[in-house]
């Protein structure tokens, strides 16, 4: 996947300088929003002003809703990826190291793969009822994918004889693994649990509409529709926005420039 | 070519004992057999839905949303990838938008297209599209950038033109970025697309078919219908996007630089 930096200095820029340049094109999508808004040209209602949406932010915000929804997107986010991870990890090891696991899960693994998550949201709404198990269970499933390939190309990935000289060293199993295929594996490892965080992300707010959460961003914005509120409605894709933005810039950037960077993978 | 025979059959073996234990749980009556299907079963809904029509309408309504959105995400993403990777003003425009309107998954627009556009096909032609523009725009605009400068100043040395230059040196040169950006912008429309149908319902389509089904608790046509799902996804990744980088990538000897 591909990361945007921010338009980065590469001439030593003052900082003003590249915070207007950042800025500059919100204020003028503003402006238009603004211009179009007042014009009436939509109504209201379904077209409010940036005034108007603000203000439903700060009064959700103030009143507690709206962190309790983003609470426990973030809580259903984090479950469902850890989950995924402790598996997928663990099942993509498991896969690279024993050709019996390999021949058993690979197939089914290739089979589910290419199937989007969300076509499975109904089959878990029946198999596990309505609300937070299914919607874990399935952001946990369909982030569990990236994870497994990953591991397992990366745990074949590492040198054969790196494995045969630690063994001549006189290494046993679990040194062998503990110092030499985890270590060689991770960055792949780590490029697996990225991919599929972003997996889970992308899926959750869908999940949320259709699993008729009580609680969380998804449920808020598809509630709101009933009412017509489309200033709370575009609050929640608002802050929807700003936690994808943290998670990639605190998150997925972070174990980019770790993996990469550390382990000199920048080809 | 014996190990890759032995491979095969290993997969069909797993698979058969996946098929069999699959069928022993949903005979076994410890789960309710509404919920969970025998295989015969979905196999004769398939097969039922697939003679009288309507998993083929279900289908082409479906492939119809995602290729018009993936087409208006082409026509849209790749000139301005190219823009913003030849241009550094449209770059500083652009980019900070997209950065910021990257995270948001495209599926939290549902609501919000549905009231401004109506139930329907619109809404989902528009979430394929903002789901698969990204994918296209980033990685067009890497693979612009990514150009080896050396083949540019080789060819302009050599009297190309604008013109020449664009279609002969940075497509070209471009074209493993953008063939993965199209892979990957596919992934993406199809699952916005199956998010889409479930929520602004329309009548026609794999993922309201699904969502519809549940309703009248029809596992056997859920199942199917995420065969069905299935089975395309994998068409596309495989014979489509495979072909087309054979047929390019591949064939200008390009593909050490589709390994970034």
């Amino acid at each position: 996947m591909a990361d945007i930096a921010l338009a980065t200095t590469n001439e030593a820029e003052p900082r003003w300088r590249l915070i207007w340049r950042n800025a500059f094109p919100f204020l003028v999508v503003a402006a238009a929003w603004e211009v179009v808004a007042h014009a009436g040209v939509f109504p209201p209602r379904l077209f409010p002003s940036l005034e108007a949406i603000a203000a439903a932010l700060l009064r959700l915000t103030l009143s507690g809703i709206l962190p309790h929804h983003a609470l426990d997107t973030v809580i259903r986010l984090g479950a469902g990826f850890v989950s995924a991870a402790v598996a997928g990890v663990a099942l993509g090891i498991a896969m690279g190291r024993s050709r019996l696991a390999e021949d058993i899960a690979l197939p089914l693994v290739s089979i589910g793969a290419p199937i989007p998550g969300l076509a499975y949201a109904p089959l878990f709404l029946l198999w596990f009822g309505l609300g937070n198990v299914s919607a874990v269970l399935l952001v946990a499933f369909v982030s569990a994918f990236p994870i497994v390939f990953n591991t397992w190309t990366g745990v074949k990935a590492v040198k054969e004889i790196w494995v045969r000289s630690a063994q001549a060293m006189g290494a046993d199993d679990t040194r062998l693994f503990r110092h030499v295929i985890l270590p060689g594996a991770l960055p792949y490892i780590l490029t697996g649990l990225r991919l599929g965080l972003a997996q889970a992300w992308r899926i959750l707010v869908g999940v949320e509409m259709l699993a008729a959460v009580p609680w969380g961003l998804g449920w808020m914005i598809f509630g709101a529709r009933e009412f017509l509120n489309m200033d709370v409605m575009l609050a929640g894709v608002a802050v929807i926005a700003i936690i994808g933005l943290a998670l990639e810039k605190l998150v997925f950037q972070r174990l980019e420039e770790f993996t990469v960077v550390r382990w000199g993978m920048m080809t | 070519m014996s190990e890759r025979a032995r491979s095969f059959v290993r997969a069909a073996v797993t698979l058969a004992c996946a098929a069999a234990l699959y069928e022993a749980l949903a005979r076994s009556g410890w789960f309710a057999p509404a919920l969970m299907p025998t295989l015969p079963q979905v196999g004769s809904a398939l097969a039922a839905a697939l003679a009288d029509g309507t998993m083929l309408g279900h289908t082409l309504s479906t492939l119809y949303r995602v290729l018009f959105g993936l087409g208006l995400a082409i026509a849209a993403g790749l000139p301005l990838g190219v823009l913003i990777g030849r241009f550094r003003a449209v770059e500083n425009f652009v980019l900070p938008l997209a950065s910021a309107l990257m995270p948001i998954p495209s599926l939290a627009w549902v609501p919000v297209f549905i009231l401004w556009f109506g139930l329907g096909n619109t809404v989902a032609i528009l979430i394929v599209f903002y789901a698969a523009s990204f994918p296209l725009l980033l990685n067009t605009w890497t693979g612009v950038r990514a150009v080896n400068p050396l083949w540019l100043r080789a060819a302009g040395a050599m009297g190309a033109d604008e013109n020449a230059l664009f279609w002969k040196v940075i497509i070209p040169g471009a074209s493993p970025f953008i063939i993965t950006g199209l892979r990957q912008a596919f992934l993406r429309a199809w699952i916005a697309v199956v998010g889409a149908e479930m929520l602004a319902a329309s009548d026609w389509g794999l993922g309201w078919v699904i969502f519809d089904a549940k309703e009248f608790l029809n596992t056997p046509i859920m199942l199917a219908a995420l065969a069905v799902i299935g089975a395309i996804g994998f068409v596309f990744e495989r014979l489509v996007f495979g072909s087309l980088e054979r047929a390019t990538v591949l064939r200008w000897g390009m593909v050490r630089a589709a390994k970034t």
